[in-house]
C-alpha cells in the first residue's frame, strides 16, 4: 500500500489543475504586458484567475497580489506593514512562538532594522489567547501577525476576535494562512483581516506561486524592483499557468471544502483514538480546534526520523519534528512552544490525511505506526529506563 | 537520490547484535536524550578478545547503523583492536554517511570506547 499522509508539506495537483496549466502553457504561452492578442489572452487569463481567487475569500481582484509562494508573501506583508509602521513612528510587532520560519525569520531581519517584537506564548494546547493579546497591544504596535492554522500541529487560531481587536486598536492584522486556505471557510472582511498570505501547492495548486492579499489602502512594498507588473507591487513577467492552476485549484478546493471536511473529520479522530491506544503517546495540539485532516504525535523513548524511514519502507509518507529531520539540533520550534521537552519533541510524528483518504488507509497507519513504535522501543536505551523506572515517564 | 545508502539501510532496517548483555564486562553509554541521540554497548570478554557485543540505541537511522556496523566491527577482535577503532571507519565500512550525519559514527565509536574504558576500570589488572 502507498499512502501519502504529508498533505501538509504539499498536495499532489488536482486533475483539473493539471489540465488548466497544460491549457495555458499550450494556448495561453503570452506575456501579459504584450499589446498584442496572445499577450492580451494570456492577461485575460491572469485577471479572470485573480477574480476566481477573491471571489474565495471574499476579497475584491485588486486586492490579491500573485507571488512565488507562501513565503514571499509572507516576507512582503510584513515588510509592508513594518514600513507602514515605521512611518507613523510605530515599530512594535506582535507574532506567536509558533510561526512559520517565513514569519520568524523576517521578524528577525526587523528586529535588527530597529523593530520590537513580542511573540505571543500558544499554550499547551496550541492556541493563542485573545486576551492576552489585548494585554499587549501598544501605542507604537504596528503590526500583529498570528497564523490561521498551524502548520505541524494543525491547530486553528482565533482569527476573526484577533482580527475584530486589532481593527478596534487600529493595529494592522496580518495571517499566514497557507494551512487554512481551500480548507477552512475565510471571509476577510468579516475576519477582520488586513493581510493575507497563500500558498498555491497546499490546496492541490502547483508548486511556486501564491498569493497576499492586502485590503484596500494597504500599501505593499516591493521585495523585486523591475518591471510594472502586479501594480508595480512584483515585479517579474507573470507565472499565467501557475496562477490559472492555482486559481482552479482553490476553486475546486472551496466547491467541495464542507465534503471535504464532512469525510476527513471522522478519518482524523478515528486516526487520534488509534493511535492513542499506543502506550505513552500524546496528541500534539488542541484536539478540537484543529485541521480536518491533521494529526500530530509524541511517542515516548523514540526519534521521529528512523520511525519515518520505516513508516516509509511499509508505504507511509509522513514527517517529523525532530531534530535529525530538520538538519539542525533542536527538535519542532512549535513542539517546544506547546510546551513539549527535547527528548519528546524528537520522537514526533505529523501526518496529514488528504481528502481521498480512506478508513482502509487510516487503519493501515495506526497499525503499522503501533508495530514500528513498538520495535524501535524494544531497543531503546531510553525506553528501557523508562519502563524500569529509572527515569520517569513524561507522557 | 537516496538519503542513506544501502549499507546504512540494511544495518538500520536488519541492526545486528541489538540487546543487553545481563553480566556485561563493559558497559558505555554516550550522547543525550535532548539532542536525539543515545546509545547503549554492552560487552563480554574473554581472554582478551569481544566474545559477545549487545547494543542499545535512541536515535536516527544513521544512529541505529553506526551502532549496529560498529558492534560487528568489533566482534571477535582482540582488545588493542577495539581501541584502534575509529569513527571513520565505521563510517566507510557503511558506504558512507551524509555530512550532517557524520556525529552518529562518533558515537558509536565513543560508545564502544566508554565501554572498553569501564571494562578496564573494572579489570584494571587486564589493561596492557
Amino acid at each position: 500500500m502507498e499512502i501519502y499522509a504529508d498533505n501538509a508539506a504539499t498536495t499532489k495537483m488536482s486533475r483539473t489543475a493539471t489540465e488548466a496549466m497544460m491549457q495555458c502553457l499550450e494556448n495561453q504561452y503570452g506575456n501579459p504586458s504584450s499589446l498584442y492578442s496572445l499577450g492580451q489572452r494570456a492577461k485575460e487569463k491572469l485577471e479572470l484567475s485573480r477574480e476566481e481567487i477573491a471571489a474565495v475569500i471574499g476579497a475584491s481582484p485588486k486586492e490579491i497580489t500573485f507571488t512565488s509562494g507562501g513565503s514571499e508573501a509572507d516576507n512582503q506583508a510584513l515588510r509592508s506593514a513594518a514600513a507602514l509602521g515605521k512611518k507613523a513612528g510605530k515599530k512594535h510587532i506582535i507574532s506567536t512562538a509558533f510561526e512559520h520560519h517565513a514569519i520568524l525569520h523576517t521578524l528577525k531581519a526587523l528586529e535588527k532594522e530597529g523593530f520590537e517584537v513580542t511573540l505571543l506564548p500558544v499554550h499547551e494546547n496550541g492556541v493563542v489567547r485573545v486576551n492576552e493579546l489585548e494585554e499587549l497591544l501598544r501605542d507604537d504596535t504596528c503590526l500583529v501577525s498570528v497564523m490561521f492554522a498551524n502548520n505541524e500541529i494543525g491547530t486553528i487560531q482565533p482569527i476573526r476576535e484577533i482580527g475584530a481587536l486589532c481593527r478596534s486598536h487600529g493595529v494592522l492584522f496580518h495571517t499566514d494562512a497557507v494551512q487554512a486556505v481551500g480548507h477552512l471557510p475565510i471571509d476577510v472582511a468579516a475576519d477582520n483581516i488586513d493581510l493575507l498570505s497563500a500558498s498555491g501547492h497546499k490546496f492541490h495548486g502547483p508548486k511556486g506561486v501564491g498569493f497576499l492579499y492586502a485590503r484596500r489602502g494597504v500599501r505593499l512594498t516591493s521585495l523585486i524592483e523591475g518591471g510594472a507588473q502586479e501594480r508595480g507591487k512584483r515585479a517579474g513577467t507573470e507565472n499565467v499557468a501557475g496562477v490559472a492552476a492555482m486559481a482552479t485549484a482553490l476553486r475546486e478546493a472551496a466547491e467541495n471544502m464542507e465534503a471535504n471536511a464532512a469525510h476527513l473529520l471522522p478519518l482524523r479522530d478515528r486516526l487520534i483514538a488509534g493511535l492513542r491506544e499506543i502506550p505513552h503517546a500524546e496528541l500534539n495540539g488542541d484536539a478540537e480546534k484543529r485541521l480536518p485532516g491533521n494529526v500530530n504525535f509524541c511517542f515516548e523513548g523514540i526519534e521521529g526520523e528512523s520511525l519515518l524511514l520505516l513508516l516509509d519502507d511499509r508505504g507511509i509518507c509522513a514527517s517529523s519534528g525532530s531534530a535529525c529531520t530538520s538538519g539542525s539540533l533542536d527538535p519542532s520550534h512549535v513542539l517546544l512552544a506547546i510546551g513539549r521537552v527535547h527528548d519528546v519533541a524528537h520522537g514526533s510524528l505529523r501526518l496529514t490525511l488528504g481528502e481521498d483518504a480512506t478508513a482502509e488507509e487510516v487503519e493501515y497507519i495506526i497499525q503499522n505506526v503501533k508495530e514500528v513504535v513498538e520495535h524501535l522501543r524494544s531497543f531503546s536505551p531510553v525506553w528501557r529506563d523508562l519502563e524500569s523506572g529509572k527515569a520517569p515517564h513524561i507522557l | 537520490m537516496a538519503l542513506y545508502s544501502e549499507t546504512v539501510m540494511d544495518h538500520f532496517r536488519n541492526p545486528r547484535n541489538v540487546g543487553v548483555i545481563e553480566d556485561a564486562d563493559g558497559v558505555g553509554e554516550v550522547g543525550n536524550a535532548k539532542c536525539g541521540d543515545i546509545m547503549k554497548m554492552y560487552l563480554k570478554i574473554e581472554d582478551g578478545v569481544v566474545a559477545d557485543v549487545k547494543f542499545e540505541t535512541f536515535g536516527c537511522g544513521s544512529a541505529i547503523a553506526s551502532s549496529s556496523m560498529a558492534t560487528e566491527m568489533i566482534k571477535g577482535k582482540p582488545l588493542s583492536e577495539v581501541a584502534q577503532l575509529t569513527n571513520k571507519a565505521v563510517a566507510e565500512a557503511l558506504d558512507g554517511l551524509p555530512d550532517y550525519k557524520m556525529h552518529c559514527s562518533v558515537l558509536a565509536e565513543e560508545a564502544i570506547h566508554s565501554a572498553l574504558e569501564d571494562y578496564y576500570k573494572k579489570h584494571p589488572e587486564k589493561e596492557a
